[in-house]
């Protein structure tokens, strides 16, 4: 096997997702996308340990070898990503077995399945390869699939929702190829290693520059970095919940790992340093931080409030990048994984209470944690994860984030993350108030805890919070060797 | 729908000879110009050519609409079916020059079956593209 389960990672889910597209309605098209799940985490695992042990894997696909043909390059940062996204996919699949029976329409579950596995092929594929076209590929099935998601979401808002992410997702896109095929006119190379050793000559030429600002905006664009964020909140509110789940705790993950691909390996360090884009980052991960964290407090939705949520939480991440030092990218990756596991949970979580009382609205929870207190557990405790209370998850990657910001004696930022976690506890606040110190409302109906098949993956994500939270040797420990391979020449 | 006896007899004249040349197209693309993509729009268009005729009605008797997407995933599992096999046969995945006793009987089968699987997966999702818009307002 070898380097092959590099490449299976990808086939398995692509050659599943047509195959559960034609099975009947029923529940084996899920069977068969949870099972799909569950060895793609497996390769996924076998995959990073290889690449700690043994560097970087390199797979020509049909024996081509680059820069000709397209390569699958794998190191630690990729092997990382891909993890993430393997393990929240073998978490998500079975929460939504009961989940999607809920919210999507019989006749078109095995369509559903079909599509998260088309995703999921997109989002591991653009972890894999190592060739800046086929990322455009691969970002394009994981982007139509997610399109296709959202739309099947219940209320009418879902087309609409969708419609934008599409309309906002294809100029991100395009930009993104545009800038690829600029670079590509001035390096005629489409291989990154390639390509980043071609770069360094070229640098000086307005082509270069124009292809570099190209792909920023559109990948900026993807990630729903501030002020490019607009489409995330209608997205995550009016998909199914299994979705939003999904897409919250992977999509905009795999952009920032785009991101730093771009950035660090592509492009020389020195050039990201010389030009604004750092500057750029900071500011607009502080602007993220602060603004999206008000609009949070003030929603009425409780999907739409962790959707904001997450708008600010991607700020961190661009504050990492925007560092530029290894330790800001520490941050960075260190909080790609936290947030997954802790925007997962809070997803899940707020998806039970969706299946119990078929609404996600504020005003309509008050007093359910008593009724549903394993259900409330979980939304405490990803919320003081989220806060970035010490003993979970997200205490550590705040911890980096600042300490990545006082080694440059970046006061402004540190100011920020503080003030960013203080408006969190406020809007955690707000749904742990309307979950247990409000009275219950009395409208007739006897709300009871969620079934087991929702809780276990929801409890699986909130105990991962609490365990990553106390041992950082996985995240930690994996984050600075890929932070390592991505700053090679940045000072430390 | 009011019969035209005019549209009917050319439509039946030229539907052939469309199918033909998607053919053409479609296993002459490894030679000159043409591939599975451009084979799979023409190919549907004999079909869409015939549903404006005769009727979608008509044309759904043909190509119920659950064959259609059988016939849609039938291309992609052909296309990622070939690479499994080069792996199978050893080689890395989409690897071609394994599937022939020599490699440029290998190259030849191998584009030939994906380009295949590519032209079913396009005409099957262009035939239901286009059932999905023309059916509508039906129900």
């Amino acid at each position: 096997m070898g380097n092959h389960i590099s490449l299976l990672l990808v086939v398995v889910p692509l050659i599943a997702a047509p195959l559960v597209a034609v099975l009947p309605r029923g529940r084996l098209p899920w069977a068969v996308s949870f099972a799909v799940s569950v060895v793609c985490a497996v390769f996924a695992g076998i995959q990073l340990w290889s690449v700690l042990q043994g560097g970087v894997i390199s797979y020509e696909l049909g024996g081509w070898a680059p820069p000709w043909g397209i390569e699958y390059r794998i190191d630690a940062v990729n092997a990382f990503v891909a993890l993430i996204v393997a393990v929240i996919a073998a978490l998500t699949l079975p929460y939504a077995l009961h989940s999607a029976e809920r919210e999507i329409p019989e006749e078109k579950i095995p369509t559903f399945y079909s599509a998260l596995l088309l995703c999921l092929t997109g989002l591991l594929g653009i972890t894999q390869t190592g060739d800046i076209f086929n990322v455009f590929v691969f970002l394009e099935i994981s982007s139509l699939s997610s399109y296709a998601l959202i739309s099947l979401g219940k209320s009418r808002q879902a087309f609409t929702s969708s419609y934008q992410y599409l309309i906002m997702g294809t100029i991100g896109a395009t930009f993104y190829l545009i800038g690829v095929g600029l670079l590509y006119s001035q390096t005629g190379t489409l291989n990154m290693q390639d390509m980043a050793n071609i770069l360094p000559s070229v640098l000086h030429l307005n082509t270069v520059v124009t292809g570099f600002t190209f792909i920023m905006v559109g990948i900026a664009l993807k990630l729903a970095l501030f002020p490019l964020h607009l489409w995330l909140p209608n997205a995550y509110t009016y998909a199914p919940t299994v979705v939003t789940v999904f897409l919250a705790a992977t999509a905009t993950k795999v952009a920032v790992y785009v991101m730093l691909r771009i950035l660090f390996t592509v492009f020389p360090q020195t050039f990201t340093i010389a030009t604004p884009a750092d500057e750029l980052f900071i500011l607009a991960g502080m602007a993220g931080v602060l603004s999206a964290s008000v609009y949070a407090i003030y929603q009425k939705n409780i999907k739409r409030l962790l959707a904001y949520s997450s708008v600010a939480q991607i700020g961190y991440m661009a504050l990492g990048i925007g560092f530029a030092t290894t330790t800001g990218l520490m941050a960075t990756l260190i909080h790609l994984f936290n947030h997954a596991l802790m925007k997962g949970a809070l997803f899940m979580a707020i998806g039970a209470i969706i299946y119990r009382i078929d609404s996600c609205r504020i005003d309509q929870i008050h007093g359910l944690g008593r009724a549903m207190p394993w259900t409330f557990g979980a939304i405490v405790i990803g919320g003081l994860s989220l806060v970035g209370v010490p003993g979970t998850a997200g205490f550590i990657s705040k911890w980096y984030l600042v300490t990545a910001a006082l080694e440059q004696s970046a006061w402004i930022p540190v100011a920020v993350i503080l003030i960013g976690s203080l408006l969190a506890v406020v809007y955690v606040g707000k749904l742990i108030e309307a979950l247990y110190f409000k009275p219950l409302t009395d409208n007739g109906k006897v709300v009871s805890e969620a079934p087991l098949m929702l809780l276990v993956p929801t409890w699986g994500l909130v105990l991962a919070n609490i365990y990553f939270g106390l041992d950082t040797d996985l995240t930690v420990g994996v984050a600075e060797q890929a932070a390592a391979i991505l700053a090679g020449g940045l000072k430390p | 729908m009011r019969p035209n006896l005019i549209l009917h007899v050319i439509a039946k004249f030229v539907i052939p000879l469309i199918i033909l040349f998607a053919l053409y197209v479609q296993f002459h693309g490894d030679f000159g110009p043409g591939g599975g993509f451009q084979a799979g729009v023409i190919f549907s268009a004999a079909f869409i050519l015939y549903s404006l005729v005769f009727g979608l009605e008509t044309a759904e008797k043909i190509i119920p609409h659950h064959w259609l997407r059988i016939l849609a995933s039938l291309g992609v599992v052909i296309y990622a079916g070939v690479g499994i096999e080069s792996l199978i046969l050893g080689g890395n995945y989409l690897d071609y020059t394994l599937l022939g006793s020599n490699q440029i009987a290998g190259q030849h089968l191998g584009i030939l079956l994906v380009e295949l699987g590519v032209g079913i997966t396009v005409a099957a999702a262009m035939l239901i593209l286009f059932f999905a818009f023309a059916g509508r307002g039906r129900e």
